[in-house]
Parts: C-alpha cells; structure tokens; sequence
C-alpha cells in the first residue's frame, strides 16, 4: 500500500484551507486587536455599531421564527400532497438561492417602495416597507426561504404516514398527533433549518443594501455597517464589528451541522 | 363487538378497488379475508377503521352506524402492515401510547403496559427502540400497542407479511392462542391461504374488488363456490376437457365431480392430493420430475396428451412404490371440479 500519497493528499488539504480560510480569519483578528482589547471594546462600543449588531439580531431572530414555522408548513406540503403545482412550488421554494441577494432586494423595493402602488399605499397607511426594519424582516424572509424546507423535507419524507394513522385508531386527536407524532422525530431537522437561518440572516448583505436605506441606529444592519466603515476609512471599527460576525458564524454553523446530523442519523 | 359491512363501494381514480362488498361478522370472531394483493382486502379494513370513506354503502359496529364517526372514535385496534411504531419512542411508550391519550392514571398505564409486554413475551425489551428489535418482536409490540387501549375491534393488515417464513407460522399459533384467550373480534387480512386457514374462525375470500366466497376453512377448501376460489386455494391441477353423465374426461383420463354439471366442454380442476399415480407399462403419462419436499414428495408428470401434472404424495407412502423419474405411469383422477369452458 502506498501511504506517502494519501499522506501528501492530506497535507495539500490542509494548505489549501488554511491560506483560503485560516489565515484570512486571522487577519481580521490580529487587526481587530492590534491596539489591545481596549481598543476593540472602544471600536465596538460606539451607538452606531451595536445598534447595527442588535438590529441584525432581532431582524434575523423574527425572520427565523416565521420561516421556521411557515417552512415547515411547506415542507409538509411539498412531501404530503400531491397538487397540480407542486414541482413549480418546489422550484420557487428554491428560487432565492439562485438569484443574486442584491435583485431580491430590489425585487422587494420595485413591489414595497414608496413609488409602488402597494407600497405607497402601505406608507400611507403608516406602515413603510421599503427602506424602513419591516422591508429587511420581508429580505431575510425572502433570502432564506430555502433552509429550513430543504432540511425538513427529507426527513419528513422518510416518516412512515401510517405511524399518523396509528396515533389517530389509538384515539390521538390532531394535536396529539403533530406534537407526540409527527413533531419529535423531524425536531432536529427544523432546529438545523432554523440555525441556518439565522446565521444566514444575521451575516445577510445583498439585499438589505437594497433594501434598508442603511440609515444609521434604525435600518443599517451589521455588515452594511462593516462596508460603511470600510470606506469611511476606518479599518478598525470595521474589523470589530467583523470579528463578532465571525463568533456568531463560528458558533452557529458547527451548530446547524450537527443538528443536521442528527436529524439525518435516525432511523 | 359485531360488524355488519354492506354494499361497499370505492375506487381510486376511476379504477374499482371495491365492488358491492357486504358481510358480517358475529362477535367474538376471528375472520380472515383471503385473496390476492390488490384485491381491495385493506380498503377494507381502512373503510371499517375510519382511515378511508367509502364512496357507497355502510359501516355497521354494534348495531350503530358509523360512516360519520371518526377514525379516533370508533373504539378500533389496528395493526398496520410494517408495523408503523412510533420510532422516536421505547417500546413502553409505544404500547403505552393509547393509555396516555386517554389519560390514564400513571400506576394503571404502567401495570397494563407491563401485563401486555409480559403477554406478549416481550418482557424485559419496554426501554428499547423499535429499531433495536428484530421484525417478529416489531410486530408483536404493534399487536400489543393495539390491544392496550381495550379495543373492542382489531383489525390486522397483512401482518405477518414482513417476517420470515418460520417467525410467521410462528406468529400465526401465537395469534389464534392470543384470540383464543383476549377473544376480541378480529378481521385480519392476508394473501396467505395458510395463514387465513390456519388461524380463521371464517374465511372472506375476494378478487378484484368482489366477494368470491365467504365460508369455513374446511367449507372453502371442500366446496370451493367459484372456479376462481378453486384455483386460488390449494395447489391445483387446470385441465381442458369434458363433463359427460357427471364426469370429468380428459383424454383417456375420468374421474368423478364432486359437484355435477351439464355436459360440455369445461375446464377441470383436480387438486393435487386428488390424483393417485400408479408404475403401468403402457400406461398414459410419464413422470418427468420427482421432487422431495421433507415430508411430502412433489411428482411431475406429462400426459400423453400434453397436459402437465402434479400431486404431492407422502414421502414414505406406498403410492410411491414404483414410481421414478422417467417410468410411465396410469394417472387416477379420485376427485374433480369442473367449470363450463
């Protein structure tokens, strides 16, 4: 057996993730703490950055908790019923994962700007989309669609329908069914779809650029922040704000992929 | 609790899964419904369960209709096909389930949980999970699932159909000892004549959506009703040939009917244990095959007229005396049914 090739595969592997990611990853953290941990508190504990760092945390938890929800809805349907549309809605479902974030957004505005009829007349009612934090909720909404339905649906597929049956001949009525039934064994699968979406939502760009208005303290999320920085010449500020993007992607993904694992690995 | 089916009626996109079926069943009783897959025997079962409406005709439990009732209250156990145990919990919860939806008190749950495990000789297995068990053990855990709630109805479908052949004849005493002693009434559902002759009380036997026969084992098997009944049941013999004064010809070949029709051509059906072979030069067939089956030996022969035969005989039976591959032999028709061809 020739052991010196998968050795040298190995090691061209680890080469090539860590000039590709490791070492990026530590640039931006030997930057954000170049001048000391003072420093990186004082880049980061200004109004404007932690107000952009909580406003992409609440946006992406709402956005999380109704696509969690209406996910797995589509989920269900997508596997349980048999419709005319149904290979049309599974490709529509999967639609925002092809196009551009920056055209969803602007998908969103030409439909919820202020110059679009709905829109207009949603403004005038005093409940602005566009440009406002309900038209970055309606992106995250929008971008993430995909995640959670994709992660349920083929754990859901696999369920037997006659163990819904079984529950139902042993006198189980509808709720007693999803909740004893149907919900524990796809548990882990929504819970990877939701992680996904939230760390999708959190580190979300494109469409919120288009979006938002990135106004400052109302409607500029965190990363929109991190480019305003950038090319507000100040690196610095810029770097902190990326390294707590990079703790919630640190957190999260390992997080989403055990999950799915799980979800995956029963039988 | 007694079952009155009437003049059922169901299709699935416009092909008829079930045509005018109706029956009863006496309380107590344990039928079978024999007949080939896709006959429309679990429709059957799902119509009387509540998991299925019928497009016409009526469910009668008790001398109450339920066509309107729904699945959860009809009071009915059922066994499913693969089983369908719920995956996530141990086998405890799982026969336990039906106890906890109806609230029963925790010390009560437990105790009948624990009595039907013990039933069931599943004792010592209530922490594991469904998918640590093996497929006869799966089942009984389904059959003791059903049970626990007290159902005064079990429906089974197919359920000995996923387990090997030895664990099946197995499950198959096991679950007429279990009716035998729980006396719930039963209609289970199988493509298997053994195991609907060996387990019913009655038979219900259906082909493509209609009732052939409805009958005893023994009446069944003695008096088949329909040709397609006779040809389903038992290892059979099809022969073309005549009915002349109440007698079967084929060829050089006669035997008596057991039940006469008029004259004409027809098709004869001689079981395969109705046949007696004797060694006869001439004679008026030749064995082409003899093949030892344990007890039985199974022996092929070809009639001078072209036509296959074959029966079992026993193994150390004198009958055999003689006979081997290749000798010609004179063929005895003792019994025959005949159809108008």
């Amino acid at each position: 057996m020739n052991r010196a090739g998968p050795y040298l595969l190995r090691g061209l592997v680890i080469f090539w993730v860590t000039w590709l990611v490791v070492l990026p990853v530590s640039a931006v953290l030997i930057r954000a703490f170049a001048d000391g941990p003072a420093a990186f508190v004082e880049a980061i504990a200004n109004r404007t950055a932690l107000d952009a760092l909580w406003l992409s945390t609440w946006t992406a938890a709402i956005a999380t908790a109704i696509n969690t929800v209406t996910g797995t809805a589509i989920a269900w349907a997508l596997v349980r019923w048999e419709f005319p549309g149904r290979p049309l809605l599974a490709a529509l479902v999967d639609l925002p994962l092809a196009i551009p974030t920056l055209v969803a957004g602007l998908v969103i505005v030409a439909l919820f700007g202020p110059q679009s009829l709905v829109g207009g007349a949603l403004a005038d009612a005093g409940l602005p989309i566009a440009f406002a934090r309900p038209g970055i909720v309606l992106a995250l909404l929008l971008v993430t669609l995909p995640f959670v339905v994709r992660a349920v649906e083929p754990v859901l597929a696999e369920l037997d329908p006659a163990e819904e049956e079984a529950a139902v001949m042993l006198g189980a009525n509808r709720r007693t069914v999803f909740l004893r039934v149907l919900l524990p064994p796809i548990l882990p699968a929504v819970a990877a779809g939701a992680v996904q979406t939230f760390a999708r939502s959190v580190a979300e760009f494109g469409s919120i650029v288009a979006v938002s208005g990135n106004i400052a303290h109302k409607t500029l999320t965190a990363p929109v922040y991190v480019l305003g920085e950038i090319e507000g010449g100040n690196p610095a500020g810029a770097a902190a704000v990326s390294v707590v993007l990079l703790g919630f992607a640190v957190v999260l993904h390992p997080l989403a992929r055990m999950l799915a694992m799980r979800a995956g690995g029963r039988k | 609790m007694s079952i009155v089916v009437s003049n059922l009626q169901k299709s699935f996109a416009g092909t008829r899964v079930l045509d005018d079926v109706s029956f009863d069943v006496k309380s107590g009783e344990l039928v079978g419904v024999l007949g080939p897959s896709g006959g429309g025997k679990s429709t059957i079962l799902r119509i009387i369960a509540g998991l299925d409406t019928a497009d016409g005709g009526e469910v009668w439990l008790d001398g109450k209709r339920v066509d309107n009732l729904h699945a959860r209250d009809r009071e009915v156990g059922f066994v499913f096909q693969h089983y369908a145990l719920f995956r996530h919990m141990t086998v405890s919860d799982n026969v336990g389930f039906g106890l906890d939806v109806r609230d029963e008190p925790r010390d009560k749950r437990d105790a009948r949980v624990a009595h039907l495990l013990d039933l069931m000789g599943l004792a010592g297995l209530g922490d594991r999970y469904p998918s640590q068990l093996s497929g006869g053990q799966r089942q009984r855990v389904a059959l003791a699932r059903a049970l626990a709630p007290e159902p005064k109805l079990l429906l089974l479908d197919e359920p000995f159909g996923a387990v090997d052949a030895k664990v099946r004849e197995e499950l198959r005493r096991w679950l007429r000892k279990l009716h035998d002693e729980v006396h719930t009434t039963s209609i289970f559902v199988t493509h298997d004549q053994d195991e609907a002759f060996s387990v019913s009380d009655r038979v219900i036997v259906m082909q493509k959506g209609r009732i052939e026969q409805i009958g005893t084992p023994v009446q069944i098997l003695d008096h088949p009703s329909t040709e397609f009944v006779t040809r389903f049941v038992g290892d059979v013999n099809v022969l073309e040939g005549t009915v002349k004064n109440g007698h079967a010809e084929v060829g050089p070949l006669t035997g008596p009917l057991i039940d006469a029709i008029p004259d004409g051509p027809a098709r004869i059906v001689v079981r395969s244990y109705d046949l007696k072979f004797w060694r006869e030069d001439p004679g008026s067939a030749t064995v082409k095959r003899m093949v030892p089956l344990g007890d039985r030996v199974r022996v092929d022969a070809l009639t001078d007229q072209g036509s296959p035969l074959f029966a079992y005989f026993p193994r150390r039976s004198s009958l055999l005396d003689g006979i081997e591959t290749g000798c010609r032999i004179h063929v005895e028709i003792t019994l025959a049914r005949a159809w108008p061809a």
